[in-house]
């Protein structure tokens, strides 16, 4: 039995410890926000938060966040002053296309503002890097970005 | 005609037979809150086609909460068409948009027919606009006549004297008015009017202005459903050990250790490959890592990528099937008095959607269910009616959004519906299937935009005219083969292998275009822009090259060969003027422009670069789009920069290459698309038109790489004709 703390509550569950955490959220949790879009940590689809840091979910073990000490939040449970003004600007641009990387590309923004109220187009770039959108939507999430951050300035 | 590809044999049926398959109404289905009208529905549409068919309840759901959710017949793949459909709808409903929802359709082609793919229910081609603005508008119309109707005989007062505004009907003389969920029981048991009128594009409230996107909610709470997300109770998901060469098939497999894995449930052999079904995606990624495989590869293809180059090479020497014969192609460059011979290499290209391809399949004795995303509904029911022996109407399939197409989600041959259905079949139906694949399997799962290679020969004569051009393509044609062929392929000429070229709008008087189909059993498939992928490429860097060899501006070298298109020449000249195109760069800066005509839009793309050293960076891309009306142009706008994000990875670097036939690549590493830092500035201009909406999808693609390797022309004067672009 595993145990881990899942959007503020703790989820037991009968899975090898050694399970990426991606599939134990979708497949057990059936939290399926978070998206698998390549396994190797390249894409950054699969990003949630663990104790306020972005990870991705699919290359680190259930095993590693076990125990209900470590946070794990997923898009699911994203809240708070920063995720609301991430998720606003959002929508108010419509950045979405297929929206497949969204939830991740999201996920990555708050991490990146609640670190750096105030970021550059350069320190987007970097903090965004490990998330890709295939269908081109990099224009709009600098945008929102930077909407954002003006909204909680 | 029997069609090979690496995973599936598929018998292709004559035209009739499937036409005969597809267009069978898929029996009764009830609409919402609506009365479901069956009898109409079927009124409507058992005399033949369905064109036009503009009753509201096909369409329309109206709920009591006056939500009017539109049953789309098309499939979002991001591209925003269940907002620009729902636009039409509403502008001429009068609806209030934030009312405003939208449903995919059931797979019935005979009510959900794309009218211009008639009798198919399709999503592609960038046609979705074109084809359903009337009819959506029409809809929206006839819902609108049917409320007041309503209205006019609940309150007793004349329909004239009825206004609608903003989701309200209203009666002004007596004060009365009502919401449209009252109304809609009564109004939907009135008859559909035989004809409505249409608003004045200066009436309209929607059409044209910034409507918000209806599915940015669910896309940014983790809310919108995909396949990828559908649980059904027992499920097992499945993964399919593929040959590892096009072509090859499985001889034997070991599943012993494949077994030994918690959570492995079964290992079966489908035509495809081996199937391996386990309780959870991990468990079935492990299961099938450890699965043990003989492949007979005697009949794949094992040449490399190389060699195909040599090939085509060699085949464009030779003689080809006339494509294009206007003038005289051969004088005409005899007499240029300067010339120009042009290679270009185009390699495969997958199209690497962010969700993977999957789908869940589930058996019942009296049919199946399918839960996937995709564009071609039709083929997906016909794909499974034939393997699975069910009728065509026993097939009911559930459209989802979809994690990104460009293409991949529309197979003719159904390549992973096929794959799921033969898992199903093979464990007799017991438990629902959800057929994943990963991204390794997505990147060398063939269907990729085939290899091209063009060579063009071109001269000017002293006054900076055109005087000649012959041109050879050689490539693998996509439609052959499919039941697309007819309307594509005429005596051996696959139009969409040298679309871009034939139709070029450039005054062109003496050109020859000749077709080589090259063999391979490397799949190929349309990939965002089709021919135009590749064909706007050459065409525009070629248009480059003679500018300068003619000693003129490559913006007013293409001006004068647009003499009478006005559409054309407003397109770039505003590209021009809002690019400053005649504004002196630094160093080491370069500007290129390039011009399309695709899907029946005009894209001019003005690209800025700079380079340093072997390295360049696309800094600022200036586009201007004539796409008709647009009908909602945020979305116009998203869909430009959205493809100039796209096919920047295949300028920069993105390639399918074979190695003795297995495919190099793997994932995002050694396949990987754009990323945030690479992506350019991005303006967008819009031409205001009058004129019938056009494709959008699309043609956004088509510039982009020429208008870079423009660009990289101006700043190095080094010419790089092979995609991807790398300054060497
Ligand atoms: S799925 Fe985890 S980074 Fe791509
Ligand atoms: S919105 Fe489609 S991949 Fe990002």
């Amino acid at each position: 039995m595993v145990t881990l703390n899942v959007n503020g509550k703790n989820e037991e569950m009968d899975v090898s410890p050694e399970m990426p955490l991606l599939w134990a959220l979708r497949d057990r949790l059936n939290l399926t926000g978070t998206k698998y879009g390549c396994g190797r940590a390249m894409c950054g689809a699969c990003t949630v938060h663990v104790d306020g840091e972005a990870i991705r979910s699919c290359s680190i073990m259930v095993g590693t966040v076990a125990g209900g000490k470590k946070k794990i939040t997923t898009i699911e449970g994203a809240s708070g002053k920063v995720a609301a003004a991430v998720i606003n600007a959002w929508q108010k641009l419509d950045v979405v296309q297929c929206g497949y990387c969204q939830s991740g590309q999201i996920m990555s923004a708050i991490t990146l503002l609640s670190k750096n109220s105030k970021p550059t187009d350069t320190d987007i770039d970097l903090g965004m890097e490990g998330n890709i959108c295939r269908c081109g939507t990099y224009v709009r999430i600098r945008q929102a970005i930077h909407q954002a951050a003006k909204s909680l300035a | 005609m029997k069609l090979t590809t690496k995973n599936i044999s598929l018998e292709h049926p004559a035209r009739r037979e499937f036409l005969q398959a597809t267009a069978v109404l898929t029996g009764a289905f009830v609409i919402g809150a609506f009365v479901p009208f069956a009898k109409r529905v079927y009124a409507a549409s058992a005399g033949g086609p369905a064109a036009g068919i503009r009753d509201p309840n096909v369409f329309l759901k109206i709920g009591a909460d006056n939500t009017v959710t539109l049953l789309s017949k098309h499939f979002e793949m991001g591209q925003g068409i269940s907002t620009g459909m729902a636009t039409a709808v509403a502008e001429e409903l009068d609806a209030d948009w934030s009312k405003m929802r939208c449903e995919f359709a059931p797979n019935n082609p005979a009510l959900y027919q794309n009218l211009a793919f008639a009798p198919y229910m399709v999503t592609g081609g960038s046609t979705s606009m074109m084809e359903s603005f009337t009819q959506m508008r029409e809809v929206g119309a006839a819902a609108r006549a049917m409320l007041v109707g309503a209205a006019a005989a609940k309150w007793n007062v004349p329909a004239a004297q009825i206004s609608v505004h903003k989701g309200v009907v209203r009666h002004k003389a007596s004060g009365r008015s009502a919401m449209f969920g009252e109304l809609a029981p009564d109004a939907m048991r009135l008859p559909v009017p035989e004809k409505v009128e249409l608003k004045d594009a200066k009436q309209w409230q929607l059409i044209g202005k910034r409507a918000p996107r209806l599915d940015s909610v669910e896309k940014t709470t983790g809310k919108a459903g995909f396949a990828l997300d559908i649980r059904r109770p027992g499920m097992l998901t499945a993964m399919v050990s593929r040959p590892p060469q096009f072509g090859g098939t499985a001889v034997s497999f070991d599943a012993a250790a494949a077994k030994k894995i918690d959570g492995v449930v079964e290992v079966v052999q489908i035509p495809q490959g081996i199937a391996v079904l386990a309780k959870d995606t991990w468990s079935a990624i492990r299961g099938r890592e450890v699965l043990k495989v003989i492949w007979d590869m005697s009949k794949a293809e094992s040449r490399s990528t190389d060699a195909i180059v040599a090939e085509y090479r060699q085949m464009s020497g030779s003689k080809g099937l006339p494509a294009l014969r206007r003038g005289d192609a051969a004088a005409g460059f005899a007499k240029a008095a300067k010339t120009i011979d042009a290679e270009f290499v185009f390699p495969h290209l997958a199209h690497a959607p962010m969700e993977p391809l999957n789908c869940v399949l589930e058996l019942r004795a009296d049919g199946a269910e399918l839960w996937s995303g995709s564009q071609l509904q039709s083929i997906d029911t016909y794909v499974l009616s034939k393997v699975l022996g069910f009728k065509p109407e026993q097939i009911r399939i559930n459209t989802l959004l979809g994690g990104g197409s460009f293409g991949r989600r529309g197979n003719p041959v159904g390549d992973w519906v096929a794959e799921v259905a033969m898992i199903a079949k093979a464990i007799n139906g017991r438990a629902p299937v959800h057929l994943v694949w990963t991204r390794e399997d997505d990147i060398k799962g063939g269907f990729y935009r085939p290899m091209a290679l063009h060579r063009v020969k071109a001269g000017v004569d002293s006054a900076g005219r055109i005087t000649g051009w012959q041109h050879q393509v050689v490539t693998k044609s996509i439609f052959t083969g499919t039941p697309f062929e007819g309307g594509a392929v005429k005596e051996g000429v696959d139009h969409s292998s040298v679309e871009g070229v034939v139709d070029t709008p450039y005054a062109i008087s003496d050109m020859a275009v000749d077709l080589h189909n090259a063999k391979s059993p490397v799949p190929v498939l349309w990939w965002r822009s089709v021919g135009h992928s590749h064909t706007a490429h050459v065409m525009e860097t070629v248009m480059d090259d003679l500018a300068r060899t003619a000693g003129k501006d490559p913006m007013a070298f293409r001006l004068g060969l647009l003499e009478g298109k006005p559409r054309d020449i407003a397109v770039l000249k505003l590209a021009a003027q809002k690019s400053g195109w005649d504004r002196p760069l630094r160093k080491g800066r370069g500007r290129g422009i390039a011009y399309h005509f695709s899907f029946g839009t005009r894209v001019a793309m003005v690209a800025e670069v700079t380079v340093k050293d072997a390295a360049y960076k696309v800094e600022r891309i200036v586009a201007v789009v004539d796409c008709g009306v647009a009908v909602n142009p945020d979305v116009v706008k998203a869909q430009i920069e959205g493809s100039i994000g796209f096919a920047l990875s295949s300028v920069l670097r993105n390639q399918i290459t074979l190695n003795k036939g297995v495919v190099e690549q793997n994932n995002y590493n050694d396949y990987e698309p754009t990323r945030i830092r690479e992506m350019p500035k991005v303006e967008v201009h819009i031409i205001k038109s009058a004129e019938a909406p056009s494709g959008i999808g699309e043609p956004g693609v088509p510039p982009l790489a020429p208008a870079i390797s423009n660009a990289l022309f101006a700043a190095t004067g080094k010419r790089v004709r092979a995609l991807p672009l790398t300054l060497v």
